[in-house]
């Protein structure tokens, strides 16, 4: 007898024509941050090209920034690297001040307190997170800098010998070391929030292990947390160094600009890429706000250049514990 | 749990603290007040801040030497408590001042008609009970609304992208979102500029485009956070009923992650509602009452700070007090509107 087996069937899936338009406007929805961030650098640096055409590589290595005068016949001459040495500084000086809050911040909050008291300090630390920065630059120049500046004194008073220390003139308003302070405070919320993520990872069973060993708390934070947490530690602290190098009015009401390389952050004088920005543009002839938008591109691709890094940083650490 | 005796084994955190350990912090709180006390009268540190320093330090002496009765790992356990907790308390020193002045010194400046009159009239200099802010207050709402009318679709997209769809490119758009939320808001500001301004003018659209850049990220990640909370089955059961892919987001995901969504959206807004630096180039400022939203510049509530600070007079900065205080006030209410909404954005 002959058995005549049912033929195979064939299941086609093919997706509903909904179903395709969906799929396909939701990704061209997606890739707008790609296009945005393209466009940005796009227009930035096609708008820019002249001014690197005409000053090359000085306008990195240079520090004058001179509009120029048609009356002196002054030729104009634009370069940001006082402005990019400086805003370096700031954000340096910010994130070395940050670090012990951060770490403190990071374990206190998942170590040393219970979960509901955790709670409510994580919210307040969120709302200080969404404080706006021209606030902490009022704040900053207003009610700051006057106890800034006597702290920034009596430093000198009684370092004065280290070169960084030094000042030419008594005057330490407005200085890098105050900027510094108030970045500090804003990036504050957002690299504890990052290393307290990557700390609260840390295995549970090393620190239990830890505890069984005998280590006291802190024994057991430093033989395990802590090298555990190093990466997003890190990878914390150069996503705030990337809002710090990107900060405008905060620094820009806090710090006196000066176009000349210093290192003396506690004198009256330093640079920053963003506020010059914000501070030349509304008088700012055309080709000096090609420069501007030149700077503009620097400042993007230097702080592109430490996002990636952070994100790289904090992705390795996740990756690499899950 | 009303009548059952419940016995389940917790785990012990051992961390947590134990009473016995009150015993003998108060002796250590009391003897390193004294000492400090002796310390700030005697020497140069003075005000509430020296004190305060004084405080923490001879606290971590004594907390050491406390310590050491025991053993020295003890004694250094108690010392690094110390400085953990100083390191948090101490942050919050200056974040407590900024709440302190803002309101502080906007009270002053803060009236009935403050929020009601405009400074078309009225200038920097005039007395307290002249002029006001409705103007930026206005100007504000509609730079907001118009931000959020482009950000927040397009942020949700993104995180539909990333959850629902998966597709290849969902590591690609997850790290663009990241760099986009590291772009220095005066960079997105100097992109509208020579985008929309220029040979157009300042207007509100302007500054609402370059708002709307600084706004995508955060919208972004919290609903793709947010997205993910809403549980697999849901899914699968639409599928299983033979949804579509688009029925089972619009219908199903969409509507379960309703309040993490607004959540979401008002965390965006309370992100960038205190930019200043793109409304320098984009929106600019106007002293008077507008809603005009193409064409002019238009007020808003940190360009009206802005402005009464450069002006610099005691009066002009005690408006720009008063502004902060209003910015701050509608920041708050964005934030505890995005916290009421319930959306449990875990972070």
């Amino acid at each position: 007898m002959q058995v005549s087996l049912p033929e195979r069937r064939v299941i086609t899936a093919s997706r509903r024509n909904s179903d395709k338009i969906f799929l396909t406007s939701v990704t061209a929805g997606a890739l707008s941050a790609f296009v945005i961030l393209s466009l940005i650098a796009g227009f930035l640096f096609f708008r820019s090209t002249e001014v690197f055409q005409t000053f090359g590589l000085k306008f990195i290595t240079s520090s004058k920034w001179d509009a120029g005068s048609v009356e002196d016949g002054r030729a104009a001459q634009f370069g940001v690297a006082a402005m990019l040495v400086g805003s370096i500084i700031v954000a340096t000086l910010a994130m070395v001040l940050a670090l012990p809050f951060v770490m403190g911040t990071a374990l206190f909050l998942e170590y040393y307190v219970n979960r509901r008291i955790r709670f409510l300090l994580v919210s307040i630390l969120d709302l200080m997170a969404a404080i706006p920065s021209i606030i902490y630059g009022l704040w900053g120049y207003l009610v700051l800098m006057p106890y800034a500046s006597d702290w920034a004194a009596s430093i000198n008073k009684y370092l004065g010998w280290i070169p960084i220390f030094k000042v030419d003139r008594a005057n330490f308003d407005a200085s890098p070391f105050i900027a510094s302070l108030v970045l500090c405070l804003m990036i504050l919320p957002i690299a504890s929030s990052v290393a307290r993520e990557v700390y609260s990872r840390a295995p549970q069973d090393q620190i239990t292990a830890a505890y069984a060993l005998g280590a006291s708390r802190w024994g057991a934070l430093r033989a395990v947390v802590l090298p555990f947490g190093l990466s997003g530690l890190v990878g914390g602290m150069l996503l705030g160094l990337g809002r710090a190098l990107g900060e405008t009015i905060a620094v820009l009401l806090t710090l006196n600009l000066v176009f000349e390389i210093k290192f003396q952050v506690l004198a009256s004088a330093g640079g920053n890429v963003a506020s010059l920005i914000a501070s030349r543009f509304g008088e700012a002839g055309a080709l000096e706000l090609k420069a501007l938008m030149a700077a503009g591109l620097v400042l993007f691709v230097l702080t592109l250049i430490v996002n990636f890094g952070a994100s790289f940083v904090v992705t390795r650490s996740s990756r690499g514990n899950s | 749990m009303n009548n059952t005796v419940t016995s389940e084994v917790q785990p012990r955190r051992p961390w947590v603290n134990r009473r016995t350990s009150l015993k003998e912090t108060l002796p250590t709180v009391a003897i390193s007040g004294v000492l400090s006390f002796g310390v700030v009268s005697y020497t140069g540190l003075a005000g509430p801040l020296g004190s305060y320093l004084a405080f923490v330090l001879i606290f971590l002496v004594v907390s050491f030497l406390m310590g050491l009765r025991h053993d020295k790992v003890k004694a250094t356990d108690k010392a690094m408590t110390t400085l953990v907790f100083a390191g948090f308390f101490t942050a919050f020193i200056p974040w407590i001042s900024i709440l302190f002045t803002v309101f502080k010194r906007g009270a002053s400046a803060i009236y009935w008609g403050y929020f009601t009159t405009d400074m078309s009239v009225t200038s920097a200099d005039d007395e307290l009970n002249l002029g006001g802010l409705s103007h930026a207050i206005v100007g504000s709402g509609i730079i907001l609304l118009l931000a959020s009318a482009i950000a927040i679709p397009f942020g949700i997209i993104t995180a539909i992208y990333i959850t629902e769809i998966k597709g290849k490119l969902s590591g690609l758009v997850r790290v663009m979102v990241q760099s986009m939320s590291g772009v220095p808001s005066i960079v997105a500001g100097l992109f509208v500029y020579t985008l929309l301004v220029i040979g157009r003018g300042f207007s509100a659209v302007s500054g609402a485009v370059a708002l709307s850049i600084l706004m995508l990220p955060t919208v972004a990640r919290t609903a793709e956070e947010v997205l993910r909370l809403v549980p697999e089955d849901l899914r699968t059961s639409a599928y299983a009923l033979g949804a579509t892919q688009t029925a089972t987001t619009f219908r199903i995901v969409l509507p379960a992650a309703r309040a993490g969504l607004i959540t979401a959206s008002m965390l965006g807004m309370a992100r960038v509602a205190g930019e200043t630096a793109p409304l320098i180039m984009t929106a600019f400022y106007s002293a008077n009452f507008s809603t005009d939203f193409s064409g002019h510049p238009l007020a808003s509530l940190p360009m009206y700070i802005y402005q009464n600070f450069t002006t610099g007079t005691d009066l002009a900065l005690t408006r720009a007090w008063g502004g902060a205080a209003v910015l701050l006030g509608l920041i708050f209410i964005l934030f505890t509107f995005a916290r009421l909404a319930g959306g449990r954005a875990k972070r």
